[in-house]
C-alpha cells in the first residue's frame, strides 16, 4: 500500500467513538478561571482550537478558588496516515527462556554476564529490579531466573565510574541501566555520561552492550545517547533477554561469518 | 481484653501474637545495645544543633559540619563532640553567657574552619565537669524549645481541633520550590487534606549535611531545611486557623542526616516524620550500624517532640510480591514497634506503614488486602496505622487507577486505618496535577461518606478466607522472626538481626555491617563519651 486515501485498506484512520469514521475524542483539562458561563465558553474555545468541532463540555467542576476542571467530548477531523507512522519495531525474535538458555550454552559456551544499575541520583530501582530480579514483572521472571545469565544488580544511585569498574570486574557482556527521574532531563544527561564513560574505558570491540530503559525515553534516540538499545514502558525481562542473545550471539556470529 | 472464644475480628491466637513480640524484642535488643555504645557524626551534629548552632559557610556547608569535622580530625569521634567543643570554648574565652542562641558555637566553628582553634579533651576533673555543664546547659535550652513547640501544638489542637474523621487524609506536595509548595499545600489543606507531606529532593538522603535556608530548586521534591520547615509550618498555621482544624506537616527523618532532621523537625514543630528502622539500610545502602544509631537518637527526639513517626513497610511490597512478602511487612512493623518503644515513643506515635500493592489481576486480591490490613490493625490496636495507596500496579490507565484507588480507600475505612495517603490515578504518569488531586479527594470523600462506618458491620466469617489468611501471614512472620533471632553465625557484633540483614533475609539485598554509606562516620564510645542530649532525653522517660 503506498499512501492514498484508501479507507478500506485502513492506511488512513480516524478516532473511533461508536461509529467508523466519527472522529470522536474525549479530553480533560483545567483552566485557571472560576466555574461559570464564561469558563465553559473558554473551554469550548480551547477545544475548538484543538480541532474539536463540534465540541461538548460534558462536565465542569470548580476546584479551590480560581480553577475549573472540564471534560470535553468532540469530533476531530484530523486523519491519521498509518503509512507515515515511524516506530522502533522489534528487530529481533522473541525467544522462550529455554531457547535463550540453549543459545547461550551452545554458542557462547559460558554464562552471559549482565551488570545492572540505576545511575545518578535516581533512587527508583523498580525498572531495573523488574528486569533483573528473580521475581520479574507481571508474572514473567527476571534475568536472574535464566540459568545461563550471571546477573549483578548494583541497585540505586550508582556512580558511573563504579559502574564501569564493576562491568570490568564482572566481564560484563551487557550493562543495563534504568532511569525513572526525568526532571531537567536527568535521564538523558545521565545516559550520555554513562555511554561516554564506557567508550572511554573500553576499546570498541571489548565494550559491553549498553542498554537503557525507562518510561520516558524515546526508543529511537540510541545514537544520540550513545547506547545500543533503549527500552520503554512495558518492556518485559524476556524481551530484554531475547534482545541480548540476538545482539551478542546471533548477530555477532552472522557478522563474523559474513566477514 | 475481653475473655472469650474469639479474639478481635481475626481470632488471632494471643500466644502467637505474644511470641511474635518476644521474638522482635530478642532480635532488636542486641541492636539497641549497639546503638547505645556507638555514636555517629550525624548524632553529634544533632547535639550541637540542639545547642543552637546554625548557618553555613559561603560554600553552603553548615557550620555544624565544619565544627564536627574539625573535632573528629583532632580528637576522633568516640568522645563525642560536647567535651572537646565546650573545652575549646573555655580555652578560647568565648563568652557563652553573652552569645545566646548558638552564636558562641557558630563563632567557634568559624574559628575551627579557619584553623585557628584546635580541639582536645578537657584535662582534669574540674575542666571536664565545666565542659559537661556548659554543654548540658546549651543542649537543655534546645530541648526546652522542643518542649515549647510541643505545648504550642497541643494548644492549637485544643483550640482548633483534630480532623473530624479517621483516617486522616494525607496529601503530598513536591515542586522543588518551597515558595511553590506553600500555596499548593494551602490549597490541598483547603481541599480537605489533614496532613501535608513535603517530599524531599531525590538523593537528599545520601547528603551528609542538611542544606541551609529556603530552597527553590530540587529534584522531584523540595530539600528538607530548617527554614523550609519554618516557612511551611507558618503557612499551615495560617491555614489551620482559617479552616478551624489543625493541619499537620510531615517530612522525612531518614538517610545520613536522620538525627539532625529529626531535631530540626522538633525545633520547628513538624508533626509527623517518616522514620523507618531499616529502610535506609535496605533501599539506600546506608551502613546498618550508622542507621540503627541514628535511628535511636531520632526516635528519642521524636518521642520528646510529640511527633508521630511513619514507617516505610510499603517499600517491601513495591520491590517484592505483595502476597509472598506480606509477612515481611508484619515483621518490619514488629521490629519498628520494638525500636520505637525502646526509644520512648508511645503507641499513638506509631504510624506503622503498610500498602495496597497486590496485583489486581490476582483472584481474591481485594480479600487478601483486607486480610493484611486487618492483621496490622489487630496487631497494633492503638497505633495510627499509615495506609499507602497502590503504586506498583498503577499502569497509566488512569480510569482503572481511579477504581483501584477507590478499593484502596474502602479497605482503609473498613479496617480503621489512622492515616490515609491519598492515591493518585496518575501515579507513574506525572507528578499530580491540581485536577488529579481533586479527583483523588472526591474518591476519598465518596468512600468515607458512603462507607465510613461500615467497619461496625464488617466482621469476617469465623474460619473464613480473611481470618485464615491473616493467621497464615502472622504464622509466616513468626517463622521469619525465628530465623532472624537465631541467625547467629556471630560474624558481626553478635547481633543476629545484622547477620540476617547481611544475608539478604529482607529481599535480595545483602547489606553487611562492614559496608554501606556513612560507615566512616560511626565510632564506638570511648570511656569518657559524653552526650548531654541522650542524658536529658533518657532522664525523662
Amino acid at each position: 500500500m503506498t499512501g492514498g486515501v484508501d479507507v478500506i485498506g485502513k492506511t488512513i484512520v480516524r478516532p473511533y467513538g461508536d461509529t467508523t469514521g466519527d472522529g470522536m475524542v474525549q479530553v480533560s483539562f483545567t483552566l485557571p478561571v472560576p466555574a461559570d458561563k464564561r469558563a465553559e465558553g473558554a473551554a469550548l474555545q480551547l477545544a475548538g482550537k484543538m480541532g474539536l468541532d463540534p465540541a461538548m463540555v460534558v462536565h465542569t467542576r470548580q476546584m479551590g478558588e480560581g480553577f475549573t476542571f472540564f471534560v470535553v467530548y468532540g469530533r476531530v477531523h484530523h486523519l491519521v496516515d498509518l503509512s507515515q507512522v515511524v516506530v522502533a519495531e522489534r528487530d529481533f525474535p522473541m525467544l522462550a527462556a529455554k531457547e535463550i538458555n540453549a543459545l547461550i550454552r551452545q554458542r557462547l559456551r559460558r554464562k552471559l554476564s549482565v551488570v545492572g544499575a540505576c545511575i545518578g541520583t535516581d533512587a527508583h530501582t523498580v525498572g531495573i529490579d523488574a528486569i533483573l530480579n528473580l521475581k520479574g514483572v507481571a508474572g514473567e521472571k527476571g534475568l536472574e531466573y535464566y540459568r545461563e545469565f550471571k546477573v549483578v544488580n548494583l541497585g540505586a544511585q550508582v556512580n558511573v565510574p563504579d559502574l564501569v569498574e564493576r562491568a570490568r570486574v564482572e566481564r560484563a557482556d551487557a550493562v543495563l541501566v534504568s532511569q525513572v527521574v526525568t526532571q531537567r532531563d536527568a535521564h538523558l544527561h545521565n545516559t550520555k555520561e554513562m555511554s561516554a564513560a564506557f567508550r572511554e574505558a573500553f576499546p570498541a570491540h571489548r565494550r559491553p552492550l549498553l542498554v537503557v530503559g525507562g518510561p520516558r525515553f524515546d526508543e529511537l534516540a540510541t545514537s544520540e545517547l550513545g547506547v545500543d538499545r533503549i527500552f520503554g514502558r512495558g518492556t518485559t525481562p524476556r524481551e530484554v533477554a531475547s534482545y541480548l542473545v540476538h545482539a551478542l550471539i546471533v548477530n555477532r556470529a552472522s557478522v563474523g561469518s559474513a566477514a | 481484653m475481653t475473655p472469650g472464644p474469639a479474639h478481635g475480628k481475626l481470632n488471632l491466637d494471643p500466644a502467637v501474637v505474644a511470641r511474635a513480640r518476644a521474638l522482635a524484642r530478642e532480635a532488636g535488643q542486641p541492636v539497641v545495645e549497639l546503638a547505645r555504645s556507638h555514636t555517629t557524626v550525624a548524632v553529634e551534629r544533632a547535639v550541637l544543633r540542639l545547642a543552637g548552632i546554625h548557618g553555613a559557610d559561603p560554600d553552603g556547608i553548615p557550620w555544624v559540619n565544619r565544627l564536627v569535622d574539625a573535632v573528629v580530625a583532632d580528637v576522633g569521634l568516640g568522645h563525642g563532640a560536647a567535651l572537646p567543643v565546650w573545652d575549646a570554648m573555655a580555652r578560647e574565652g568565648i563568652e557563652t553567657e553573652k552569645l545566646v542562641g548558638g552564636a558562641d558555637l557558630t563563632l567557634l566553628a568559624q574559628k575551627a574552619a579557619a584553623g585557628s582553634v584546635h580541639f582536645g579533651l578537657p584535662s582534669g576533673r574540674a575542666a571536664t565537669a565545666a565542659a559537661r555543664r556548659g554543654a548540658k546547659r546549651a543542649v537543655a535550652a534546645g530541648i526546652r524549645t522542643i518542649d515549647k513547640r510541643r505545648a504550642e501544638r497541643d494548644r492549637m489542637i485544643k483550640r482548633l481541633g483534630d480532623p473530624k474523621q479517621r483516617p486522616w487524609i494525607y496529601l503530598i506536595v513536591a515542586t522543588g520550590d518551597i515558595y511553590e509548595d506553600i500555596p499548593q499545600a494551602q490549597a490541598a489543606a483547603r481541599a480537605g487534606a489533614d496532613v501535608i507531606a513535603v517530599i524531599r529532593s531525590t538523593g537528599q538522603s545520601l547528603l551528609d549535611y542538611v542544606p541551609e535556608g529556603a530552597t527553590r530548586e530540587g529534584f522531584a521534591g523540595t530539600y528538607a531545611t530548617q527554614e523550609n520547615f519554618r516557612l511551611m509550618r507558618a503557612a499551615l498555621d495560617e491555614s489551620s486557623k482559617q479552616l478551624g482544624r489543625y493541619v499537620r506537616l510531615t517530612n522525612y527523618a531518614s538517610g545520613l542526616c536522620m538525627p539532625e532532621i529529626a531535631t530540626l523537625a522538633g525545633l520547628e514543630r513538624l508533626d509527623m516524620m517518616l522514620n523507618d528502622s531499616m529502610y535506609g539500610i535496605l533501599f539506600r545502602d546506608i551502613n546498618p550500624i550508622r542507621t540503627f544509631v541514628d535511628q535511636r537518637f531520632s526516635r528519642q527526639i521524636h518521642a520528646r517532640a510529640g511527633i508521630i513517626i511513619n514507617t516505610g513497610e510499603d517499600n517491601y511490597l513495591t520491590t517484592a510480591d505483595a502476597v509472598e512478602a506480606a509477612h515481611t511487612v508484619t515483621v518490619s512493623q514488629l521490629l519498628n514497634e520494638y525500636f520505637a518503644h525502646e526509644a520512648g515513643l508511645r503507641d499513638w506515635q506509631l504510624g506503622l506503614g503498610h500498602a495496597f500493592e497486590i496485583n489486581p489481576d490476582l483472584p481474591e486480591s481485594f480479600r487478601l488486602e483486607l486480610a493484611h490490613a486487618l492483621l496490622a490493625r489487630e496487631l497494633f490496636p492503638d497505633a495510627p496505622l499509615k495506609w499507602m495507596p497502590p503504586t506498583k500496579h498503577m499502569t497509566g490507565d488512569v480510569f482503572r487507577g481511579n477504581l483501584l484507588d477507590g478499593f484502596f480507600n474502602l479497605v482503609g475505612t473498613l479496617t480503621g486505618q489512622g492515616i490515609l495517603l491519598v492515591g493518585m490515578m496518575t501515579e507513574a504518569v506525572v507528578t499530580p496535577w491540581l485536577s488529579d488531586r481533586d479527583i483523588a479527594l472526591q474518591n476519598v470523600r465518596y468512600v468515607l461518606g458512603a462507607a465510613g462506618r461500615l467497619h461496625e458491620d464488617f466482621v469476617p466469617a469465623p474460619g473464613g478466607f480473611i481470618q485464615r489468611r491473616a493467621q497464615e501471614v502472622l504464622a509466616e512472620a513468626v517463622q521469619l522472626l525465628e530465623r532472624i533471632a537465631s541467625d547467629a553465625d556471630v560474624a558481626h557484633h553478635n547481633a543476629p538481626l545484622l547477620n540476617a540483614i547481611a544475608d539478604g533475609t529482607f529481599g535480595i539485598m545483602r547489606r553487611p555491617p562492614t559496608a554501606g554509606r556513612g560507615l566512616d562516620g560511626v565510632a564506638r564510645h570511648e570511656a569518657d563519651y559524653y552526650n548531654p542530649a541522650t542524658e536529658l532525653l533518657e532522664a525523662a522517660t
